[in-house]
């Protein structure tokens, strides 16, 4: 059984001025342990709130979350149950999710159960280690080190915590290109050596191909492709993955230019009829503006919301 | 002849405790049409020597070097007529296409306004020539969208609207900095494609200033690598980007994701972190971080010299073909 | 024009006062703040002569003898002024601390429960607000009645509501970052975050608040003095000195001393909150550095 599970996650906000908006129309998604989940698409198709409802920051409107087998429930203001401490999420902004007056060390050894002050020292300075921070760093602030070395500080204060699945949002979205190569392979390695589940939600493509085993695409608060990474890549199943993969530009100096997805994505208050996609789509015809196709199995684990996906002869997988 | 041509620039910001210099002697020149790409990380200088050109740093900065536009010369120009030049001849388009947009202003306001300026339009050509510049940049109805404030469009099309503001008075020059980094891969492709259109149909020269390898791959014609406020190596793009010679840039190109390559093939990080300005190491400012760097790069500043087909600032030449 | 160049600028005038200026400003409010409490403590000490006793010939201009000259009564106006520190700043410091404690106290309970909570308690500061401040002290006082007292406590009706919603404020904004919500994930209660987390955040501006508030508190003070709401004749008092003053406007002496007291300490307290706006900002030494995009 998956470590964690989302099934038909439903959340809806309040926009300012009154009205819903179905930021997350239903979405499922697991995470193993050990394994690197990549969940992608543009900004605006709700794969933040998706995050923050997966370990209970914002309340789902329906659908559940389990984690372990328990029932992920939204925050009150008392501490969150035990259970679910082993769920944690990384922000993207790895200035504005440390407190600037606490230090590092401090901050880190917040997740820490331990009891005595010196198994807890011993403790942030194995995770310091852990994230590839020298010792020195318990006792500086957050201002004294760069972003890279910031979001190791989030890394190691969400590891405190002993987690079993660590949701990232964007965590390497402001980093330098050396900083995100460094984090990347230290999320990989934190996968594998200490058989964490993680949540990696970007914007990245790239990045989310090389260090993820599995990718969930969302469009509009829908999954519409999901799949082993490679294959995934290889032969996109629906058109809105084709056309992500298509826009990343490849650092080859070759000189050809990415290809443009044209349209927006359109307002999540009024989302189009039929498949929510057929704007957009290239391949649109009759039926996709009617009837919403389901996110359907197709063979080797994989899945697509699309009327095309399954057809012999059009788009083989 | 080059539309731009900059000559061991210098740049000196003033921080409490003294100066510090942020860019240390750079040379580049970008002719007409073409997309010239300035690579580097975050503390490089490459936006500060752009500033410098612009006269937008803050007070008490020093700019030293020459940068001749147009014949004219930038540096040392009065404010005025600088302000005169940038807007009509040599525009700029930032980062973050959020804040860049007045928020109290209808669109077709903040473009005729500058249209009206520069050009000395009447009231009625000016809506005319706003209309043309947005259909140019792929606003739908641009009719309505001059009438529409900036928080109506996503930040894309606020980015295209940017770039409309831009080139409203046909520039020779365009200098966009990290122009799609707040955007969306889909949205970035039609950015791109929309500037590469540009620099064909009106022979606009841009400089591209990105800290992504993979968009300057993909458009530029020359690229210079910046590193802690100089240029390690620079030449056509794909010399520089397909065969890279110093190690700075390989390194780079290392860290990346690249789409095809084989999965297994971990990323190689490069260690450590860039300097911040007033902490450059001596010498190569690179050493540091450099797996080739013998005795002499902790001591010699590398000049940026020709190396048959571009220009490189380390004497190891560990990659030389 | 564009955000980066209004981030430059925005960066180079951050503050009314440019920051080469900052420092000499804090160092001077710093010292001449320092000077007035070492006079109200040494008072005795310091004064010739007894600020109430009438012993010298009345109305009499600065001299050697009488630095500030005396006043129609014939007292040494510079005793008086000295005299008058022991009234002003202790119940200025002790009415803003406690203007301080509640307003802070409001304004945490109504961040931190929001809801119906925060509107009632709000709208009660609302109130306040809704008032010129010397109006209302005035009208507290005059219903209390004369007297240094209850002139403090209208000030203290007055001046808490800033801080509570300068604290709710904060406590709302810090209560939703990141920083928080990484720590309530971790397993923090709401409570333990507010304790840990919070407050510490708001501490510094409130400080800030406080000093920038202690030179208010004396205005004010002997604003009501000088209406005649505050300190009763005799008494040596900073505000009922000018209003004396002012009947006498030949003898320029009795006014203008007292003013200049009022004029020097509500300065020293203003620049002492304006560079202890820098000293808690953390991020204020830094920002120069990091300005390359």
């Amino acid at each position: 059984m998956s470590v964690l599970e989302l099934r038909d996650v439903v959340v809806d906000y309040e926009r300012r001025g009154g009205g819903h908006v179905r930021a997350v129309a239903g979405a499922s998604l697991d995470v193993e342990r050990g394994q690197i989940v990549g969940l992608v698409g543009e900004s605006g198709c709700g794969k933040s709130t998706l995050a923050r409802a997966a370990v209970g920051l914002v309340p789902a409107t329906s659908g559940s979350v389990v984690f372990e087998g328990e029932p992920v429930t939204p925050m009150t203001r008392r501490a969150r149950p035990a259970a679910l401490v082993r769920l944690q999420l990384v922000f993207q902004n790895p200035y504005s999710s440390l407190n600037p007056r606490r230090t590092a060390g401090s901050q880190i050894a917040d997740g820490i159960g331990l009891r005595t002050n010196a198994a807890r020292t011993a403790r942030v300075h194995e995770l310091c280690e852990l994230v590839g921070l020298p010792g020195v760093a318990a006792s500086r602030y957050p201002h004294e080190f760069s972003g890279g070395q910031r979001q190791r500080i989030a890394i190691a204060r969400a590891l405190a915590a002993d987690p079993a699945v660590i949701v990232l949002d964007e965590p390497l979205a402001s980093l330098d290109a050396s900083a995100q190569a460094q984090l990347a392979n230290l999320l990989a390695a934190l996968a594998r050596d200490l058989g964490l589940g993680l949540l990696l939600i970007s914007h990245d493509l790239a990045i989310v191909r090389h260090v993820a085993d599995r990718v969930s695409v969302m469009y509009l608060g829908k999954m519409v492709e999901t799949g082993a990474t490679l294959p995934l890549w290889a032969r996109p199943a629906h058109p809105y993955t084709e056309a992500l993969i298509a826009a990343v530009p490849r650092p080859d100096g070759g000189g050809v230019l990415p290809e443009s997805l044209p349209g927006e994505v359109p307002d999540p208050a009024r989302p189009p009829t039929g498949c929510r996609f057929h704007p957009r789509c290239p391949y649109v015809f009759d039926r996709c503006l009617t009837e919403e196709p389901p996110l359907e199995s197709l063979p080797n684990g994989r899945a697509a919301a699309c009327w095309l996906a399954g057809i012999q002869g059009f788009r083989v997988i | 002849m080059s539309v731009l041509a900059v000559e061991s620039l210098r740049v000196k910001l003033p921080i409490p405790g003294g100066d510090v210099t942020i860019v240390d002697g750079v040379d580049y020149d970008v002719q007409p049409g073409e997309v010239f790409g300035i690579a580097g990380e975050s503390g490089s200088g490459k936006t500060i020597s752009m500033l410098a050109l612009l006269g937008l740093l803050p007070e008490h900065s020093t700019v030293e070097g020459t940068a001749l536009f147009a014949g004219k010369e930038l540096i040392g120009m009065p404010r005025r007529e600088l302000r005169d030049i940038a807007g009509r001849d040599l525009a700029m388009v930032f980062q973050d296409p959020f804040t860049s947009l007045h928020p109290m202003l209808t669109v077709g306001r903040q473009l005729s306004e500058h249209v009206r300026r520069h050009l000395h339009l009447d009231r009625h050509a000016a809506e005319e020539r706003a209309v043309e510049l947005l259909e140019d940049v792929r606003i739908p109805d641009p009719r309505a969208a001059l009438r529409a404030y900036p928080h109506h469009f996503s930040g894309g099309m606020r980015q295209r609207i940017a770039i409309a503001i831009a080139l409203a008075c046909r520039p020779k020059l365009l200098i966009a900095d990290e122009p799609t980094t707040a955007l969306d891969v889909t949205v970035q492709a039609g950015i791109l494609r929309l500037l590469d259109r540009l620099r064909r149909e009106q022979d606009l020269a841009v400089i591209l200033i990105t800290h992504d390898l993979g968009v300057l791959s993909s458009i530029a014609d020359r690229v210079s690598v910046f590193y802690a406020g100089r240029v390690v190596e620079s030449g056509a793009r794909g010399d520089v980007l397909q065969h890279p010679r110093h190690p700075y840039t390989r390194a780079l190109l290392d860290a990346l994701p690249h789409p095809e390559a084989a999965k297994e093939r971990p990323l190689v990080a490069i260690g450590g972190s860039p300097p911040t300005p007033g902490h450059i190491p001596s010498g190569c400012s690179f050493h540091t971080r450099c797996t080739h760097a013998v005795d002499s790069c902790r001591v010699d500043v590398p000049e940026l010299r020709a190396v048959s087909d571009r220009r490189l600032a380390c004497p190891v030449d560990p990659f030389s073909a | 024009m564009s955000s980066l160049a209004y981030g430059l600028r925005a960066r180079a005038r951050s503050s009314r006062i440019p920051a080469a200026w900052r420092q000499p400003l804090a160092i001077a409010g710093t010292v001449i703040a320092f000077a007035w409490i070492v006079i109200a403590v040494f008072a005795p000490l310091i004064a010739p002569s007894n600020p109430l006793a009438q012993s010298f010939p009345a109305s009499e201009s600065p001299s050697l003898h009488h630095l500030f000259g005396t006043d129609e009564l014939g007292r040494d106006v510079l005793s008086r002024v000295i005299y008058g520190s022991r009234v002003s700043l202790p119940i200025a410091l002790a009415l803003v601390a406690i203007a301080a404690t509640i307003g802070s106290i409001v304004g945490a309970v109504a961040g931190y429960f929001r809801g119906f909570v925060d509107g009632i308690l709000m709208r009660s500061t609302d109130l306040v607000f809704a008032f010129p401040p010397i109006i209302l002290a005035m009208v507290v006082a005059a219903v209390l009645g004369r007297g240094l007292f209850n002139a403090a406590l209208a000030i203290v009706v007055v001046a808490w509501p800033s801080y509570a919603r300068i604290v709710r404020g904060l406590v709302l904004s810090v209560g939703d970052s990141e920083y928080v919500q990484s720590a309530r994930l971790l397993g923090a209660s709401s409570r333990r975050a507010l304790v840990r987390d919070v407050l510490p955040n708001v501490i510094g501006p409130v400080f800030v608040l406080a000093t920038l508030d202690l030179a208010n508190a004396i205005l004010l003070l002997s604003g009501l003095s000088f209406l005649g709401l505050g300190a009763q004749p005799p008494q040596a008092e900073w505000g009922s000195m000018v209003a004396e003053g002012t009947q006498y406007f030949q003898w320029w002496w009795i006014g203008t001393f007292p003013g200049l007291a009022i004029f020097t300490v509500v300065l020293a307290f203003n620049f002492l909150g304006d560079s202890l706006r820098d000293v808690f900002d953390p991020r204020t030494a830094r920002r120069a550095v990091e300005s390359d995009a």
